[in-house]
């Protein structure tokens, strides 16, 4: 008996071909669709999706709390080289909701290294996906904008799910990020607030919008014991610390959505000297009345040109917000702005004299990124002394 | 208001400085130019592209020496002199014009990197001041300027150690001593090599990474970095020498950055204006670094750091030496943005040098610090493993993959007898333990035998990032090898392939693997041309296998041509022979996976903005960059 045999066809090659095992898809609300494998742990994860341009940095951004309600894209293709480590964590938990990646490494190397990606994305029940081209997803962001997607491992519900959940643009999310109880930090970390070790010479008051632990880390190697509040303090609850200088810190979402939070700060201009980091640049400007707006595609990465005004120098910053102030509305606000961003001209930096106020819209605490504004922390506490 | 502006080139390519001081110096010209200035040029190379009539406003083919220069700043009287785009010729010639006082006379202005801080960056001594100032880490060494010095020094030094002579090309006279007698032979070849005999003994860190900065700063002193590379190859071997990855692939983000911040650091305080090359070694268990060479000018690593993000560094470094910020330069590659920012990449980048030992056979192979490669290949892709392989493709070399007959003994086919290895293991420990231009396939052969990535790590000291992926290479090359084995398992067979392509390996490295030749592809087409419409493939694709198989047989029974080409087919092939049965199957999935390759663009922004640029490379996606007309 002759063979039957087909053209590159195996007998049970096709009957049981099907859907690849572990096939996981990123459905975007406009429809397109990118198929890949399954990262981390199973479940479906609807977010706004964006993208970073760093090369380095994913455990600093996977733990950033103003990821929150994103899915985010990184355009470096090979991600978790080097691990997961102890130290590098800028949160207690993992913020974003989804990651897509281009490929995640397997067998990291690195002497800190102590899991791999996967591992810790399993361990915290993060979805994300791998494989697919993040290039392509890149530019479809960069032409359309930010958009809201799904990571599912069915397409066929993608649209009905994405329908029933909320815009990211209509959600709180600094409220869900923020601590629920006062804490302090100091050079050792994280400590009580009645901690006996309180011996730093200055003590800030940091309005917890979604802080970074490299912000209290750097505040602290400077001297300045922080005390952190929930974002719904009011002005009289920051006060009643009596501290040299207050902090608004980074966090996630749309600032016109923070009316309570504007309000407060808006009862400590002129009270102690302020220093607004991302978000707290745009509530600074809100509460001075100034306004925002969104960013077609934001600014996401470590490779950002900021224009000091002031002294006419560059720095490259680290940056991770969607919104941006408006210089329109700053006039007569006795608003200044300081600080420009080279690429698209954007407001980078507010200063208010008057109120003793400045803000900057990157990140001077780097995690990840470059060091090279760590010039703000110690020009924050020239301002407490 | 233009300048008269003399540009040296780099003279004849010898090794440690081949055709990137044309590129640069082509670059340099053509961006004074269009800033406005008269380039007037100065080479002894005819088969550069500078010496070209459209490239400067006047050329002189003369002997890049004090006295030609000399002969042509009079007849010339240029303003401005920028030596820091010829390599070390046009460095060394610059010094020594300065210190004759030609530039003095004819009142000539050193445009770009102050001569003060060349000279501060490049005497050892005066390097090492400088970063113990900044409180930079630099490996203990001994300056040595004569005999008697080097004898002295023989019972202090640490073994091994390096010997690192004073202003010389591509290291030459250097190298690594591992007793007192080698510290004398080569530490007194130095002092002859030296220009200023001067050579440096300095403590060996073999087996650290080794990584490099390539930093950018202005006149105003902003810095931007353009690029970080990390050597495949850990220290001890010239960079020059080493495979080199861009960008670094195992430094976390902390040690990236504390990295960066020394690089800058320094070029702020040598006052750098233009390019510069920082190499520095990092520790693989702790975040000690040190700092072990400032190259105040282009360098070979400027080419490649040009070429791997897209940032034209020698137009931005020419331009900053005739006073503009970065701020004011534009971004060409966009369009739309500044010259000051960092490059983000979106790939990776591979370069492997090319050394002449296929020309040179008696030559000495083994690598150290003087460099030996003649050019280099660069590979761009998306995964390290493909990047890698297309580095090798591109080499010219007999070897097409990781498969090397020195080490590995014949090339294997399925289903053929094994490979027999002429190496014994303790010979190939010693093939992988020192670097030579071969070592990268005697690490192939070591993950081949099966050898754990902590035993062959310990020999060579490569970090095992890049030897997992090696590992994984051959692994995918193994399955191959063996593949009939997954034939009762198509979905692994069609894996394996799958992997394979997605790895990097070509159609006809896998064909060549599997033994499927060009005669088993024709007798295929052929019969599945004389077949074709006889059944539905569809159906069978469907998952109807049997009732299409069924169809298929009574359709050939009734069509006396295709019962004719199907029989002919069968009778030549032995469809119980699974190793024809595993190449039978693998020549469909080889069309059906080996196509589609997409093209992406190197646009310095990981795709952040839009981009007019012409450097693309393939890659398998869903999406090209690259329209087609």
């Amino acid at each position: 008996m002759t063979p039957m045999l087909m053209f590159g066809q195996l007998p049970s090659a096709s009957t049981r071909a099907g859907k690849l095992a572990g096939a996981v898809y990123l459905v975007l609300s406009d429809g397109t669709a990118f198929s890949g494998r399954r990262l981390g742990a199973e479940g479906d994860a609807i977010g706004e999706v964006v993208f970073n341009t760093g090369m380095t940095g994913y455990q600093e951004i996977l733990t950033d709390p103003s990821y929150a309600g994103q899915l985010v894209t990184l355009t470096y293709p090979l991600i978790g080289n080097y691990g997961i480590n102890r130290d590098d964590f800028q949160s207690d938990r993992l913020q974003p909701v989804g990651l897509i990646v281009r490929e995640a490494c397997a067998k990291p190397s690195n002497w800190r290294s102590t899991m791999t990606l996967d591992e810790l994305l399993k361990e915290r029940g993060m979805v994300a996906i791998q494989g697919i081209d993040t290039r392509a997803l890149t530019r479809h962001i960069r032409s359309a904008g930010v958009t809201m997607g799904i990571l599912t491992s069915d397409p066929s519900s993608a649209a009905q799910k994405l329908a029933e959940t909320d815009s990211y643009d209509d959600e709180d999310f600094v409220y869900k990020v923020t601590t629920r109880a006062p804490y302090a930090w100091g050079r050792e970390g994280r400590e009580a607030v009645d901690s006996p070790s309180d011996v730093l010479p200055y003590k800030v008051v940091a309005l917890d919008c979604g802080l970074k632990h490299n912000i209290l880390n750097r505040l602290a190697s400077l001297g300045a014991r922080t005390i952190v509040l929930p974002a719904t303090s009011t002005a009289d609850e920051v006060l009643a610390w009596n501290p040299d200088g207050i902090l608004l810190s980074p966090g996630p979402g749309d600032p016109a959505r923070l009316g309570s939070v504007i309000e407060t700060v808006k009862a400590l201009l002129g009270e102690r000297p302020i220093f607004g980091i991302c978000l707290g640049n745009q509530l600074l400007c809100r509460a001075l009345g100034g306004e925002t707006y969104k960013l077609k595609y934001g600014h996401r990465g470590a490779n950002h040109p900021v224009k000091d005004l002031l002294d006419g120098t560059v720095t490259i910053t680290s940056q991770n917000h969607g919104y941006a102030v408006n210089p329109e509305t700053l006039e007569g606000t006795g608003a200044e702005i300081t600080q420009i961003n080279l690429n698209d001209n954007t407001v980078e930096g507010l200063r208010h004299v008057k109120h003793q106020a400045v803000s900057i819209q990157y990140h001077p605490e780097a995690a990840p990124g470059p060091w090279d504004s760590r010039k703000y922390f110690t020009q924050f506490i020239e301002m407490l002394k | 208001m233009g300048m008269k502006i003399l540009v040296i080139g780099s003279g004849p390519i010898v090794i440690g400085q081949a055709a990137e001081f044309d590129y640069a110096g082509t670059q340099a010209c053509k961006s004074l130019r269009e800033e406005g200035h008269e380039v007037v040029l100065i080479n002894s190379n005819p088969a550069t592209i500078m010496t070209d009539e459209e490239t400067a406003d006047r050329v002189y083919i003369e002997p890049l020496t004090p006295e030609f220069c000399e002969r042509v700043i009079e007849r010339e009287k240029p303003e401005g002199l920028l030596p820091t785009l010829g390599g070390q010729t046009g460095l060394n010639l610059a010094s020594a014009l300065a210190q004759r006082g030609v530039l003095e006379k004819h009142n000539v202005k050193m445009l770009g990197t102050p001569l003060s801080a060349i000279q501060q960056a490049e005497d050892r001594e005066a390097f090492r001041a400088l970063m113990r100032e900044l409180n930079e880490p630099v490996p203990e060494s001994w300056i040595v300027e004569s005999e008697e010095q080097l004898e002295a020094i023989l019972d202090e030094v640490p073994y091994p150690c390096i010997v690192r002579p004073a202003y010389t090309l591509g290291g030459t006279g250097g190298g690594i001593a591992t007793t007192r007698e080698d510290l004398r032979a080569i530490g007194s070849n130095g002092l002859k090599l030296s220009m200023r005999s001067q050579i440096m003994v300095e403590r060996s860190l073999l087996g650290w990474k080794e990584v490099e900065y390539e930093v950018m700063r202005d006149g105003a002193g902003n810095c931007i970095t353009i690029c970080n590379m990390e050597n495949f190859d850990p220290m001890g071997v010239h960079t020059g020498d080493s495979i080199v990855i861009a960008p670094s692939q195992t430094l976390s983000d902390i040690e990236y950055h504390m990295l960066r911040t020394a690089a800058l650091k320094i070029i702020r305080a040598l006052k750098i204006e233009g390019g510069c090359n920082v190499q520095l070694a990092l520790s693989p268990e702790s975040f000690d670094y040190y700092i072990i060479e400032v190259n105040p000018r282009v360098s070979r690593s400027s080419a490649l750091a040009s070429k791997a993000t897209g940032y034209p560094i020698a137009r931005v470094a020419a331009k900053i030496a005739v006073g503009k910020t970065l701020d004011e330069i534009e971004n060409q590659v966009t369009g739309t943005t500044k010259a000051c920012f960092e490059p983000a990449l979106d790939y990776c980048v591979v370069k492997i040098p090319r050394w002449p030992f296929d020309k040179f056979e008696s030559g000495d192979r083994t690598l150290f610090t003087q460099m030996k490669a003649t050019g280099e290949v660069m590979a761009i892709d998306r995964s390290f493993e493909t990047a890698f392989l297309k580095a090798i493709r591109g080499l010219e070399v007999r070897q097409k993959d990781l498969w090397h007959e020195k080490f590995a003994g014949r090339r294997s086919v399925m289903g053929g007898p094994p490979a027999d290895s002429p190496l014994s293991d303790e010979e190939l420990e010693q093939a992988i333990r020192v670097p030579t231009d071969e070592r990268l396939w005697a690490i192939a052969e070591g993950l081949r035998r099966g050898w754990d990535i902590g035993r062959i790590n310990r020999l060579c000291r490569v970090d095992t990032w890049f030897l997992e992926k090696m590992k994984e290479l051959v692994a995918v090359e193994q399955a191959l090898l063996h593949f009939e084995s997954f034939s009762t398992t198509p979905e692994i067979m069609d894996s394996v392939l799958r992997r394979a392509f997605e790895l990097g390996f070509s159609y006809d490295q896998i064909a060549s693997y599997l033994g499927v030749t060009g005669e088993l592809v024709a007798d295929m087409e052929r019969q599945k041309e004389a077949l074709s419409g006889l059944a539905n493939p569809e159906a069978i694709q469907a998952g109807q296998f049997d009732r299409g198989i069924e169809a298929l047989g009574v359709a050939i029974a009734s069509n006396p041509v295709a019962k004719s080409e199907f029989d002919a087919f069968w009778s030549k092939y032995d469809a119980n022979d699974p190793v024809f049965l595993a190449r039978f199957f693998a020549v469909g999935k080889l069309k059906e996976h080996s196509g589609g390759a997409v093209f992406k663009m190197v646009d310095t922004c990981a795709g952040e903005f839009e981009s007019q640029t012409p450097y693309f490379y393939s890659t398998t996606g869903i999406e090209s960059d690259l329209v087609s007309q």
